[in-house]
């Protein structure tokens, strides 16, 4: 598998370090609830077909990628910093 | 069959000779022949034993589908099992012997098993051996029993024990298109996409070029096809923007176009050239693929179609046409379609004598029965062989009317007289390759096959893998598959008769009765019977009935057998072939050497982390161990010490006097950045943005489910830069788990992380004397408690060397840590030394930091260890309650709360002997087996201060366990020892020391 690093240009699979699913929302970081909390640390999606997963360019610039890839035939569709894709709706992070 | 070699012909060197064994007898042949080639032109027709039966087996093909002629190469003590010698090229001092015999190939005791054949029928392991225990011959038990003497029984070659002695390359290559196969599609295809400028890599599985044209009759552009292609081949190879390897077997396709291959560099040579590797592994990125692997010729299934001279109709053409060899010197043939004809042309040209041609069909072309008459054979239409008579070898076959439209065999039997019979049931595209780079291959009716599947990648196939049967259409889709070029190629003119590439839909012959077995898959000695066992006992789906019977399971992954095997399948099910379905085909493609993938990645390859004083250590008697990548000091261990001495020596130093040990290998990370404080808020779980800068803090990380993560102290340097210490094991994952909540989390946090670890030296100096140290060798900074207090941090110089040094205590004394720039890290160290000779200084190692911690109470790795909480490290005090951070969300739930989690305490042992690491906490006072345990050590010394063995644990309900009697147990080494449970600060409880 080959991942076009929007940094590095394309690269062999073999320098990413996988970081899971990127669908999966962090609740709000006071938040108690622990139903959303399981579900954001345990729950992983697994759809045969389109899926949004964190890469790291571990062996590369370090950065994470948010990779759209098809679970059924690893076909990747698109490739960006995950800091430019979840940059929004996290400002109530803040505490 | 009596095989013998023709008087000429073939593409081997008759001048001269080479000389092998078999089975431990000397064999000659020539330079280009196989071992299947040179045995059989010896007259050997016996090549093995099957798997479960034992039966006689010979050589079936001619190439990578052979199911039966496997055997054993040996060179010294090294054994290579399971080697076809179909491909296996003989070369001088060559040793092979067969497989699956006892004591011999001729005698062999197991072919009992044939009367035993029931016992043997599909789902006999799972029917015999898996399951409840009913009776004294149904479990697992009695598996075990009988596993040693079916494993005689049954099998292939015997892998040795030797060690590999050869080495082994690795390669990656880049190519614009990659042409596997270089029959008449890949030579075409391959000139095409070389012509357009492309870099081009071709591969060829077998020692030459020219696949089917290597054994061909036709005539290519007026000359010999198989001359044709070698000037071909040679023309392409010398084309600077073409790379062609032969011997090179492509074996798996996978994501990315991203191809693998095989290259055999010299284990076909007698004398290997000194240092040159014995197999290549190509790795392979390719901007398009063309597959021209061709087509497997597969057999027709029929009683009795597994003795010694019966062949696939292909291999009998290869070896007469390629080797100069006759399979036999009276060969029938037997097929359901045209291109065993074809085939026969070519053997009569090259002097085999075709005495009769079977065929299912009624009629036949023109052009075909022409054929039948010019070579001299008998026509025998719409008959089919129902039966063969062997001794060691084919001697005659039976043959019946057939009708091939309802499978009717009926009339008197015929006896043939052969000693060699070539069988054709048409062919199947190798879509192997295709197939793994995935998509669902579709079943065309006229060939009676299945095709490739729809690309999914930039991959095409060509030529008859692309299901393109006569040469002239294989030329034309080469050429197209090989380039976009709207230049129309001129196509070479093709001389050879037409044929019809349909074969009768016919895969088996079943008479009514039945005396012999027919054999499906030879390698695993599957029977149609076999199959249609499998079907009654409810084994429907194709996947079922695959690991249910392990057809096509063997290692020629059902080259040969796939076809019949899902033909059969659907007969008994009523359904069409497709219906049936086919399965997927996996890597490898051939068998794969271990050795070819590690390559040159074998042994420790793993990097040496020293730090930089690490000379200094072994110049002084240190005892090093890995911690990770890390060497580190154990024990400074001289004076004929034990290493209980020496660290006891040691750790005294540090609490009576002043020891330095060096911690250059903690984990140390830059964080910057305007929001550097409010990040460090998040990640810890304490308070970091309310630190003055120039303090340290000790901060704890938790992960997300709650549970502890990672400790260290964390230094602010300004308001925008902290330095974060992480324990040594720890540094990459709390590096790669910042990394992550910044990219992934928090994105609008302005902070910057960089990996300092290599950069800075450490040492950290420890003990009541160890201010006065650094006093006597530290300018321009004080270092008194005023201006260096309990966590401060202050910088100076030792002689010129500019220094960092920050208050803080790991050891429970008055401690602080020096760091330097890393060059400079053996100079401080030495300068410490030198300004502590007055104090008796002492360095120390990881076993004097480990005694002095445990003293201590304080908790590494071996406390933190993926399952413990802050609440059962009596950490709690370090979550802040002001803010969330990493874990606050899930810390307190049920499971982590819950009162009978495990919890640190301290164990005093009570015999005065040491407690074992790992040991377990049990109220036993005698050890018992099994106990119950209600905790377990996690770290043990003898320490100085207290005069006694101790060690920390982990025990359910610790705290309230405090001043109870227990017993650690460790039953692997023998050891109960008698302990009193204790607070886990067992040495300077309030802390008086470090403060002083
Ligand atoms: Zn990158």
């Amino acid at each position: 598998m080959i991942i076009k690093c929007p940094y590095c240009g394309p690269r062999d699979v073999i320098e990413f370090t996988y970081q899971g699913d990127a669908t999966r929302q962090r609740p709000d970081p006071a938040s108690s609830d622990q139903i959303a909390w399981n579900a954001y640390v345990y729950d992983r999606a697994n759809p045969m077909g389109s899926h949004r997963e964190f890469w790291l360019h571990s062996g590369g610039c370090r950065q994470h990628l948010i990779v759209t890839r098809d679970m059924a035939t690893h076909v990747i569709s698109s490739v960006g910093f995950a800091r430019d894709t979840t940059g929004t709706a996290k400002s109530g992070d803040r505490p | 069959m009596t095989s013998s070699r023709l008087p000429k012909g073939g593409r081997i060197d008759r001048s001269k000779t080479v000389r092998f064994t078999f089975d431990g007898k000397a064999y000659s042949g020539h330079p280009g022949d196989t071992l299947a080639s040179a045995l059989l032109a010896s007259g050997i027709t016996l090549f093995g034993r099957s798997f479960k039966y034992h039966r006689p087996r010979g050589v079936f093909a001619a190439g990578s589908d052979e199911p039966n002629a496997l055997v054993t190469v040996l060179s010294g003590d090294v054994r290579e099992p399971n080697v076809r010698a179909t491909e296996l090229e003989i070369h001088d001092g060559l040793v092979t012997e067969s497989q699956n015999r006892f004591p011999s190939l001729e005698h062999d005791f197991m072919a009992i098993n044939q009367l035993a054949g029931p016992l043997f029928s599909a789902g006999f392991y799972y029917k015999t051996f898996m399951g409840p225990a009913i009776g004294p011959l149904r479990s697992t038990k009695f598996w075990m029993f009988c596993e040693k003497f079916i494993r005689r029984a049954a099998g292939l070659g015997k892998a040795g024990i030797a060690a590999d002695p050869d080495h082994y390359e690795r390669v990656n290559a880049f190519c614009d298109v990659l042409v596997v196969g270089t029959g008449p599609a890949g030579l075409i295809a391959a000139e095409a996409a070389a012509e357009t400028g492309a870099r081009v890599i071709i591969a060829e599985e077998r020692p030459v070029a020219g696949g089917s044209l290597l054994a061909s009759a036709e005539i290519i552009d007026g000359r010999n096809a198989a001359v044709w292609a070698r000037e071909k081949a040679a023309a392409l190879a010398g084309r600077p923007n073409v790379r062609f390897l032969t011997r090179t077997s492509v074996w798996g396709y996978y994501d990315g176009n991203v191809l693998t291959a095989i290259e055999h560099l010299s284990d076909y040579k007698p004398n290997r050239t000194k240092g040159q590797a014995r197999q290549r592994h190509w790795v392979i990125r390719t901007g398009k693929t063309i597959l021209a692997t061709g087509a497997f010729e597969r057999p027709i299934v029929f009683p009795g179609n597994d003795c010694p001279g019966v062949m696939l109709a292909d291999a009998v053409r290869r070896y007469a046409v390629e080797y100069g060899v006759a399979p036999g010197n009276n060969v029938t043939l037997f097929t359901n379609n045209d291109s065993a004809y074809e085939a026969a042309r070519a053997m009569a040209q090259a002097g085999v004598n075709i005495a009769a041609i079977v065929d299912v069909r009624l009629d036949v072309s023109g052009a075909c029965s022409e054929i039948a008459t010019a070579i001299g054979a008998e026509l025998v239409l719409g008959h089919a062989v129902t039966g063969t008579h062997a001794g060691k070898t084919l001697s005659s076959i039976t043959v019946q009317h057939f009708n091939a439209v309802t499978g009717h065999v009926s009339g008197t039997p015929r006896e043939i007289k052969t000693d060699c019979l070539g069988v054709s049931g048409g062919w199947s595209p190798a879509i192997h390759l295709a197939s793994q780079a995935g998509g669902k291959p579709e079943w065309d009716e006229d060939l009676q096959a299945f095709l490739p599947p729809e690309p999914n990648q930039n991959w095409v196939t060509a030529g008859s893998s692309a299901g393109y049967m006569d040469t002239v259409s294989v030329f034309s889709d080469g050429a197209t598959k090989g380039s976009s070029s709207k230049a129309k190629a001129k196509l070479p003119s093709v001389d050879a008769p037409m044929f019809d590439p349909s074969p009768a839909p016919v895969f088996e012959i079943e008479p009514a009765v039945k005396s012999q077995k027919a054999f499906v898959d030879f390698q695993h000695d599957v029977t149609a019977d076999d199959i249609r066992l499998a079907y009654r006992e409810g084994f429907h789906s194709v996947e079922h009935l695959k690991r249910y019977t392990t057809l096509g399971m063997a290692t020629d992954q059902g080259k040969t057998s796939n076809i019949p095997g899902l033909a059969i399948m659907a007969d008994v099910r009523g359904i069409t072939i497709p219906e049936a379905g086919t399965t997927r085909f996996r890597p490898p493609f051939t068998p794969v050497s271990f050795g070819a993938i590690a390559g040159e990645r074998y042994g420790d390859l793993r990097p040496h982390r020293l730090t930089p004083m690490h000379d200094w250590h072994l110049a002084n008697s240190a005892k090093t161990y890995e911690a990770g990548l890390w060497h580190r000091p154990m024990i400074y261990g001289s004076h004929g010490e034990t290493v209980e001495q020496a660290y006891v020596r040691e750790a005294r130093a540090v609490r009576q006097s002043v020891g330095i040990v060096d911690v250059s290998t903690l984990g140390k990370i830059d964080i910057q950045g305007p929001d550097a404080a409010e990040f460090l808020d998040r990640v810890y779980t304490n308070m970091f943005s309310t630190l003055p800068v120039g303090k340290a803090r000790y901060g704890l990380m938790l992960r997300e489910d709650g549970i502890v993560f990672d400790d260290g102290t964390t230094w602010r340097l300004s308001e925008t830069q902290f330095l974060m210490t992480t324990t040594t094991a720890n540094a990459g994952n709390v590096m790669q788990h910042m990394e992550f909540y910044l990219d992934c989390v928090w994105p609008d946090l302005r902070v910057h992380l960089t990996s300092v670890t290599d950069v800075w030296a450490g040492t950290a100096i420890s003990g009541p004397n160890a201010r006065a140290v650094l006093e006597a060798c530290v300018t321009g900074t004080k270092v008194d408690n005023a201006t260096l207090p309990f966590m401060g941090i202050v910088y100076g110089s030792i002689g010129d060397i500019p220094v960092m040094i920050c208050r803080l205590s790991f050891s429970g004394e008055l401690a602080y840590e020096v760091y330097c720039g890393a060059g400079f890290g053996t100079q401080v160290w030495e300068a410490l030394l030198e300004a502590g000779k007055t104090y008796d200084i002492m360095p120390y190692g990881l076993e004097a930091l480990g005694t002095l911690r445990i003293e201590k109470g304080h908790v590494t790795g071996a406390e933190i260890d993926g399952r413990t909480t802050a609440h059962d490290l009596h950490l709690d005090w370090m979550l802040s309650k002001k803010k969330p951070y990493i874990g606050s969300g899930m810390k307190d739930r049920a499971g982590l709360t819950d009162e009978n989690r495990l919890s640190l305490v301290g164990l005093i042992s009570l015999d005065n002997q040491s407690i074992n690491g790992g040991s377990h906490i049990v109220s036993d006072a005698a050890p018992r087996e099994p106990a119950d345990s209600f905790g377990h050590v996690t770290a043990a010394c003898y320490s100085p201060a207290l005069g006694k063995y101790i060690a920390l644990a982990l025990v359910k309900h610790g705290t309230s366990m405090i001043g109870n009697r227990a017993f650690a147990t460790d039953l692997l080494r023998g050891k109960h020892c008698p302990v009193e449970i204790v607070s886990h600060h067992m040495f300077d409880p309030e802390g008086s020391r470090m403060h002083g």
